[in-house]
Parts: structure tokens; sequence; C-alpha cells
């Protein structure tokens, strides 16, 4: 910051003493749930949770295991950044996890295969119409149209019948589901194109989600769309006296909330090369977890895409770190929902603190 | 009537039967500071609330700046260079002191509609100019206004309004939840505004910071204005015989 910022007017200002910002709180604990896996299986397992140990690969550390982590989470972390968005604009969306299902039976269905193995494909569902070997952006298209028009029917929901979006994203997310099962009457849709394939293949995921993350922390920051969503979010009487089209703004940003979980559903159903109807279930919590854990309020204006991947990271750390410990998938959920409580007290005492100067 | 900033004609609001304003004729010339005064109920905020188009008045006219008006909403107001500080203020509490300042009118870099890339820089020289043009101490530009107290977020708030206010200000009671300091602190933009020979409507419970600011005191009484003075024509006892209704006299003929 510049210099002639501090003290303007005469007043003396300690620029030591800013508060240092949210994400670095949510760093820290990452660091510290690592190191703590680190020492726990020194200790107990006599094995390293994050550096190799095994001969016959090479590297300081167990790459592997650094993939998975960011693996497992990159695709749900794509919807967890449409989600920050919304939560700092002061809303809620529930729906994230129905529209993968939906989004993924739709799309799939665009991006099948004629034949397999020289037989006609048998879950093809337009073989009939000969739409079969789609070019990928056929899918991908009618992907983002999906996941574009739930998300506007939230948007407009919220911002013209005024109800709350709990309340409206809520319907969605049941909506969504029976569409979902209703697409392909419950069956599986399989046997994508190969250029469909490679979306989700490998690392693809985690560079389809850093990618996105860094566009929309640079959204959020630097445009005046990420400027009225911490607005609204702040104080919506505010903002709408300052002259800024609320309605239009929450369309925006529950619309691109879908089209973001619409792009999650692709990269699931292309790296599992299957989408079925049970596809994105709770995604929508683990979304919103990862932007809690991250240092977003739920009560809007406060939070950052950063710490949203951070957020996801810890997360991505604790499945890790639970499977490297040998503990059951039982124990990861109730330590799951521990955390996300946890992150939000921590954060609530956190700007209590800050409110009186401490 | 060239130098007339504002003028209310018959100005009237009824809320079904109530009568919270009636007949208000009102006039504010350029570079003048008046202030309206009156008991809890008696039409003062009521008559700011039509003038900004927060509410539709039931009957009588509005000239503006030469012009007669019929604002629809407060934005409408705004654009036409009226700005107001609300009691409840409009700040947002998340951003920092320049994103406030600029709140709905940003400043930007590439027009890319929603997206447009903010010209931050620009904003921020812009907020320092203008705190230091109504002597507003802000010690951290860029600590949100979460961090602030109640006298600086309401410096915030004048500063903003003082900011794009072309041609009037009006400010529904500034300094009722500030403390000796902050009140002070308010008072001197007022009078820095004063030397601009900015317009501005203050509406205000305090005597001593009428008696201290304003060229003309406007007093209300049950929906009407009873009384219409010049500061040197009139005391602190005259302006509560008025407020009272102990004194219901036509002075507001005889004014300016």
């Amino acid at each position: 910051m510049s210099q002639t910022s501090h003290g303007i007017g005469g007043l003396s200002y300690d620029a030591k003493k800013r508060p240092w910002p949210a994400e670095f709180n949510v760093f820290l604990a990452l660091v510290i749930l690592v190191v703590a896996f680190e020492l726990i299986g020194r200790v107990f397992l006599g094995d390293s949770f994050l550096f190799n140990t095994r001969e016959n690969v090479s590297g300081l550390f167990n790459e592997q295991r650094l993939q998975i982590i960011i693996l497992q989470v990159s695709i749900v972390g794509i919807i967890a950044i449409g989600v920050t968005q919304v939560i700092i604009c002061g809303g809620i969306d529930l729906s994230s996890g129905s529209i993968v299902g939906a989004t993924a039976m739709i799309a799939m269905s665009f991006a099948q295969v004629a034949t397999v193995n020289g037989n006609p494909n048998p879950k093809a569902m337009f073989i009939d119409y000969g739409w079969t070997d789609l070019p990928v952006i056929v899918p991908v298209l009618v992907a983002i149209g999906c996941g574009l028009i739930a998300g506007l029917i939230n948007g407009l929901l919220i911002a013209y019948t005024r109800i709350p979006p709990f309340i409206a994203t809520l319907g969605m997310m049941v909506t969504a589901r029976g569409i979902a099962k209703w697409w392909s009457k419950g069956q599986p849709i399989s046997f994508p194109t190969d250029s469909f394939a490679a979306i989700g293949k490998g690392l693809m995921p985690v560079v389809i989600f850093i990618s996105l993350a860094l566009l929309f922390q640079l959204i959020l920051s630097y445009t005046k769309y990420g400027k009225h969503c911490y607005a609204i979010g702040s104080n919506e009487d505010a903002a709408r006296m300052s002259g800024i089209k609320i309605a239009n703004h929450k369309v925006l940003v529950y619309a691109i909330a879908g089209i973001l979980a619409s792009l999650a559903a692709v990269v699931l159903c292309s790296k599992n090369l299957t989408a079925q109807a049970g596809m994105g279930v709770m995604y929508e919590l683990d979304a919103i977890a990862m932007a809690v854990i991250g240092g977003v309020s739920l009560s809007g204006g406060r939070g950052s895409i950063i710490g949203t991947v951070i957020g996801s990271l810890i997360f991505g750390v604790i499945i890790s770190g639970f499977t490297f410990l040998r503990l059951d998938a039982y124990y990861q959920e109730m330590v799951k929902g521990v955390i996300i409580v946890g992150a939000v007290v921590l954060d609530q005492w956190r700007q209590r603190r800050r409110a009186i100067g401490a | 009537m060239s130098d007339i900033v504002l003028k209310t004609e018959n100005l009237t609001k009824h809320y079904g039967g109530v009568h919270a304003l009636q007949e208000a004729n009102f006039e504010l010339r350029k570079g003048e500071h008046v202030a309206i005064m009156g008991d809890n109920g008696a039409g003062k905020s009521t008559f700011v609330r039509q003038i900004t188009g927060v509410e539709q008045r039931t009957d009588g006219k509005i000239w503006f700046d030469g012009k007669e008006v019929n604002f629809a909403g407060p934005i409408e107001a705004r654009e036409a260079g009226i700005e107001t500080v609300f009691q409840n203020l409009a700040l947002a509490d998340d951003l920092d002191v320049p994103s406030n300042l600029f709140l709905g009118r940003e400043k930007v870099l590439f027009n890319l509609g929603p997206f447009s890339i903010l010209d931050r820089k620009a904003m921020r020289k812009a907020t320092e100019a203008a705190l230091i043009r109504t002597a507003v101490k802000i010690p951290n530009l860029s600590s949100t206004i979460r961090h602030m107290s109640g006298g600086q977020r309401q410096c915030v708030a004048i500063a903003r309004t003082a900011t794009f206010a072309s041609k009037l200000i009006i400010m529904d009671e500034p300094t009722a939840a500030l403390g000796v300091q902050e009140t002070a602190q308010v008072e001197n933009i007022i009078r820095t505004l004063k030397e601009n020979g900015e317009p501005l409507i203050l509406v205000s419970h305090n005597m001593r910071q009428v008696f201290d600011l304003v060229d003309r005191i406007v007093v209300f009484r049950r929906g009407r204005i009873v009384a219409n003075l010049r500061k040197q024509d009139t005391d602190g006892n005259d302006i509560v015989a008025y407020i009272t209704g102990a004194k219901t006299g036509q002075a507001e003929l005889q004014a300016a």
C-alpha cells in the first residue's frame, strides 16, 4: 500500500498493526494439519505423509499422494468457486450437487460413441437420431446450457420473487435430481467419445480447477462484478441506494454458479467415463464446507477464491490423511462435520476480536 | 429565481389518514446552509424523503436546479445532483474506503459490461483528494468500514456525498449517534462544505450545532412549517417555542 494512505488528515496509523489477510490463517491451518499427519504417521506408522519413502521411486515428496489430494477435491472445488461468489453475495446455493447430476446425464448422452468393440453402443440414447460421435464441443455446450438454465431459474426466483435463496435452490436441488433420474429412467449413460473422455483424464481436472479459480479470483478482486458481490453481501440496502442493480446482479451470480456446477459435471462424468443419476449427491454441502473452511463468511461480504482453494486443500488433506492413517471413511465424515462447525466458530471469534480492536 | 437551488410548493404527504406533511413551502438558495428542526414526528424526515424520491408525494411541486422534478426513486435524485446522508448509514461494512466512496459508480479501466476492470489506483487517488478536501480524518484507506468508529463511518458517508454532490447535500441527523469528538469532526466537514459554497439541508435536534453551522432555521410542527428564520433574527428559546408549539406565529412570511 502506498505511503500516502497512512494517516490521511493527520491521524497516525501503525501499518504493522494491520490485520493479516484471513487467507493466511486458513493456510496456517493447512500447514498445521499436514504437519500433524506427518508427525502422527512418523510416530505411529513409521511412515511419512508428505515425503517419499519408497526406494523405487525418485523425488523428495510423495507425489502420488499430493496429486490425489488435489485431484480428489478439484471437481467439488470447481463447484466451490461458484458457491463462494454466491455466499459472498449473501446467498446460498444448495442445488449445485443436483445440477451436477442432471447435467452429467444430459451432457453424457450427447457424448456417446456409436459402436463399442464393433457392436452398436447398447447405452447410446440418441443412436436412432444419429447423434453419436459428436464433436466434443456439443456435449460441453449442452452442459453449459443446462447449468445456465438451472442457474438462471435460481437467480430469477431469488431476485424477483424475493424468496430466500435457501428455498429457491432447495427446490432446484430436488427438481434437478428428479430430472437426472428421469433422463434415462435411472439407467447409467456410458461409453463417451475419446475426445470427451480426455477432459477428465489424468491431472486435467486439477488444471481446469486451478485455471477457473485463478480466473474468478481476478474477477472478484478486479472487476465491478466482484466489487458488487462484496457490496451486496455486505449491505444490500447500501448497495441498492448506491444504484447497483441488485436483481440483475443476483441473476448473474446464480447463473455463473450454475455454469460452474455444469463444468464440474463435465469433468466428473468424463473422468468416470459414465454418468449416473446419483452423481454429485452432497457435493453442494462439500462445496459450501470448502468455502466456509476457507474463510468465506456465511453472512456474506467476506471471503475469497484463494481462501476457498486452500479450504478445498484442507478437505483433501483430511481425506488423504485419514486414508493414510488407515481410519475408516465413517470417521472422515464425522470429523468433516466437526471441522465445518469449528471453522465457522473460529471465524466468528476472530471477527469479534477484531471488532474490539484486540 | 436563478439562485434558487431547491423550491417546494404545497408539498404534501399523507400516509392513509395521517397527514405527515402539509403544504410545505420551502426554498434553498445557492451556498446556503439550512437547518430543519422539529419534534419527533413533526415531518422533517418525511419532507426529506419526498425531496430525495425515497417516497412519492401526495401533492405539491418540487423544483430543483431550475427545473420542475419528479424523482421516481433515490437514484434518480442522486443522478440529478442531490446527495443524502441517511440516518442509517448506507455503507458496505466489508469494503474499504475507496470502494465505498465509489460504490455504484466505480471508475473503470476497461469497459467489459459487468466484468469491467476497476481502476483502483484512480479511485484511491480520488478518495485521498476527497478526504483532504473535506478534511476527513481516516487513518487507513484500505481498512474496511467494519473496523472504523461510528464517527469515521459517518465521515466516510459524508465524504462520499461531498465528493459527488454537484448541487445539493442533505444530511439527516448526521451526528445523532456520535460522541463529542466525532461530532466535532462531522461539524468541521460541514463548515468546509460551507466554505466551498455547497448548499446543504441539515436535519438536526442539536440546537447548539444548528446555531453554529447554518444560515437559516426552518421549524416543522405537526407536518407544517411553522417558522422560517434567519439565524441572526432568532435564538434558542424562540426556536424551542416554535418546536413545542408555544409560539405559532406566521414568522415564515417575513423570512428571507
